[in-house]
């Protein structure tokens, strides 16, 4: 065995679940070196600066469900790739990337169950699903969230993520922001509260639409929430941004949200919303 | 004379040599030559016209003399009254709107100016607008709402202002509800996308009972340039990035996003502003007439559906 079988030999043998990688996470505000396990156990959020983590629909379901038990509402199905649309690379094999990476079919996910006993419906967009960008599929699914809600006379809640509108799907994506929010008008006639959690990062067309139209508006600390993106803004101002600039806290102090809660507390505080608007939707 | 695009050079050298000709007649000699050149250039005019490319369409979309919303009331909205401020923060130039009468019926007209001349574009701000011009439209739209007036837009934006106040005000907000109080409404809305309808600056004022738009307008989810630098990293693939995004009267039709395409005089509305205003005003009477009589409840209902069914 020649020296450089014996180096590939060993290096094959270190297997993916003992990488420092996979051991340690890394946190980006303050480089703090986390045990992933811990990190996760911790809802990823830092135990050192508090600097909350991006996560996706099951961590989001487990914190936020009784004992984490939920039911997944099925994806609706949409036309696919509908402008074959190609950049660098096909939208399709985008699609099928994603999926690949993230095993969800697209960038939103409803599920329904209780919250403290209180029964509602929750919608998670996914932003490792192309930066939850919103097109046909997240579009449709906001729509069947809804629809759940009224059918079980509970609460919509959304957890938004996403850098905006799919532009892969062209106008299509943008014609999203009206249909979603004829869903919202409807859950609104039918005396039904829309929560809205505003979550790292929330920007574009999924801001100015279901995004901004709750009846209460809270947001994760951090998180960075806005229309136009901070590179455009720049180049249009040819000045620095503000320190803080379209994160939460900077919202809320502007009249835009109605709170910032910190992810350890998002449970209590949306089931103490609920129970005050529904109170006689309690599970038996 | 028409400021020439690019894609128009061998025309606009046509029509010089025809201009040449001309200031050198004296006698009637060259008539026939110069009828000859006239009717090339018409024909050359009409193939190119009849081909142009997504971002062909977006050059002539944008260009300067291109009618705008103060040509569009000037040609067909009699009596125009317009209203000024959002009663919150401030009175917001980019969109303008008021009372007026198309037609003899009397209608809300609310639609983006981006001005003609450096100051009168500085004045609106390019048709840019901030929360407050937005504001502002859903001032109106709840009064046309509670009075029966049905409400019309034009809209010709490249996009909601990216700025640090507009942000501060809340950009998104403003945008979102105003899309809101267009479905909400219980009188007949009409939008025409008339240059460019840029994004959810666009859409803001555009869910409408049916929505039309001229022959070379454009309506996107994001400019060719600002998809071409986010997908392919540079702005100088705005071409394939319109071309990708289906950003055309023609191709919105066929994806059922928009009800009605306007037909534009030879060689665009900046050629004959008069007969585009025209083409327009018929339209929008039209339509207008299909819708009013309606009840509030089917008129909400039918533009909620319309949105839904998209996709």
């Amino acid at each position: 065995m020649s020296w450089l079988s014996r180096v590939r030999t060993t290096i094959a043998s270190f297997t993916k679940r003992e990488t420092a990688e996979n051991l340690w996470h890394k946190c980006p505000s303050c480089g703090q070196m986390i045990f992933v396990k811990e990190y996760e156990e911790n809802q990823s959020v830092c135990p050192k600066c508090e600097h909350h983590g991006r996560i996706g629909p099951d961590a989001r379901f487990d914190a936020l469900f009784d004992d984490g038990m939920h039911v997944r509402l099925p994806a609706p199905s949409v036309r696919e790739d509908p402008l074959k649309f190609r950049d660098s690379k096909r939208y399709a094999d985008r699609i099928k990337a994603a999926r690949t990476a993230t095993g969800e079919s697209d960038a939103l996910i409803n599920a329904k169950g209780t919250i403290e006993g209180y029964k509602a419906v929750v919608g998670v967009q996914d932003f490792a699903f192309m930066g939850g960008s919103m097109g046909l599929a997240v579009g449709a699914a906001f729509v069947v969230g809804v629809e759940a809600a009224i059918a079980d006379k509970c609460p919509y809640v959304i957890f938004t993520a996403a850098g905006g509108a799919r532009m892969q799907e062209g106008i299509l994506s943008l014609m999203q922001m009206p249909k979603t929010t004829v869903a919202i008008s409807r859950l609104r006639e039918a005396g039904l509260p829309y929560i809205v959690v505003m979550t790292d990062p929330t920007t574009g067309g999924v801001t100015a639409s279901y995004a901004m139209l709750g009846d209460i508006q809270i947001a994760e600390p951090g998180a960075l929430i806005g229309f136009a993106g901070q590179r455009v803004i720049e180049s249009t101002i040819r000045e620095k941004l503000p320190e803080g600039f379209q994160r939460a806290e900077y919202l809320l102090d502007h009249g835009m949200l109605d709170m910032v809660v910190h992810r350890h507390h998002l449970r209590a505080e949306i089931a103490r919303f609920i129970s005050y608007l529904c109170p006689q939707e309690a599970a038996a | 004379m028409t400021a020439f695009l690019d894609f128009e050079k061998s025309i606009s050298e046509l029509d010089s040599r025809i201009a040449e000709l001309r200031e050198g007649a004296t006698a009637g000699a060259i008539e026939p030559e110069i009828a000859r050149l006239e009717a090339k250039s018409d024909k050359m005019l009409r193939d190119l016209y009849a081909k142009l490319s997504p971002w062909q369409k977006a050059q002539v979309a944008r260009h300067p003399e291109r009618p705008h919303f103060k040509d569009y009331i000037a040609g067909f909205v009699e009596y125009f009254m317009p209203l000024a401020g959002d009663r919150a923060f401030g009175e917001d130039k980019a969109i303008v709107g008021g009372f007026g009468r198309i037609g003899g019926r009397r209608c809300l007209v609310i639609g983006h100016e981006k001005g003609d001349d450096t100051a009168s574009r500085l004045k609106h701000n390019f048709g840019m607008a901030k929360p407050e011009g937005y504001r502002k439209a859903i001032r109106l739209m709840e009064m046309a709402d509670r009075f029966g007036l049905p409400v019309v837009t034009l809209v010709d934006t490249s996009g909601a202002f990216p700025g640090v106040q507009a942000e501060e005000r809340g950009q998104a907000e403003a945008i979102a509800r105003s899309t809101e109080a267009c479905l909400a409404l219980g009188v007949p809305m009409i939008a025409a996308v008339v240059g460019e309808g840029g994004s959810g600056g666009a859409v803001a004022l555009a869910a409408a009972n049916r929505v039309l738009m001229f022959e070379h307008a454009i309506y996107s989810v994001i400019s060719p340039e600002g998809c071409a630098s986010i997908l392919w990293r540079t702005a100088d693939k705005a071409a394939d990035a319109a071309e990708a995004m289906k950003i055309t009267a023609s191709d919105l039709k066929r994806l059922g996003v928009i009800d009605r395409i306007v037909q534009e005089p030879l060689g665009g509305a900046h050629r004959d502003p008069a007969a585009a205003i025209a083409n327009l005003a018929k339209a929008i009477g039209e339509e207008l007439s299909a819708l009013v009589g309606l009840s509030p409840a089917a008129l909400r209902d039918a533009r909620r559906q319309k949105f839904l069914a998209i996709g």
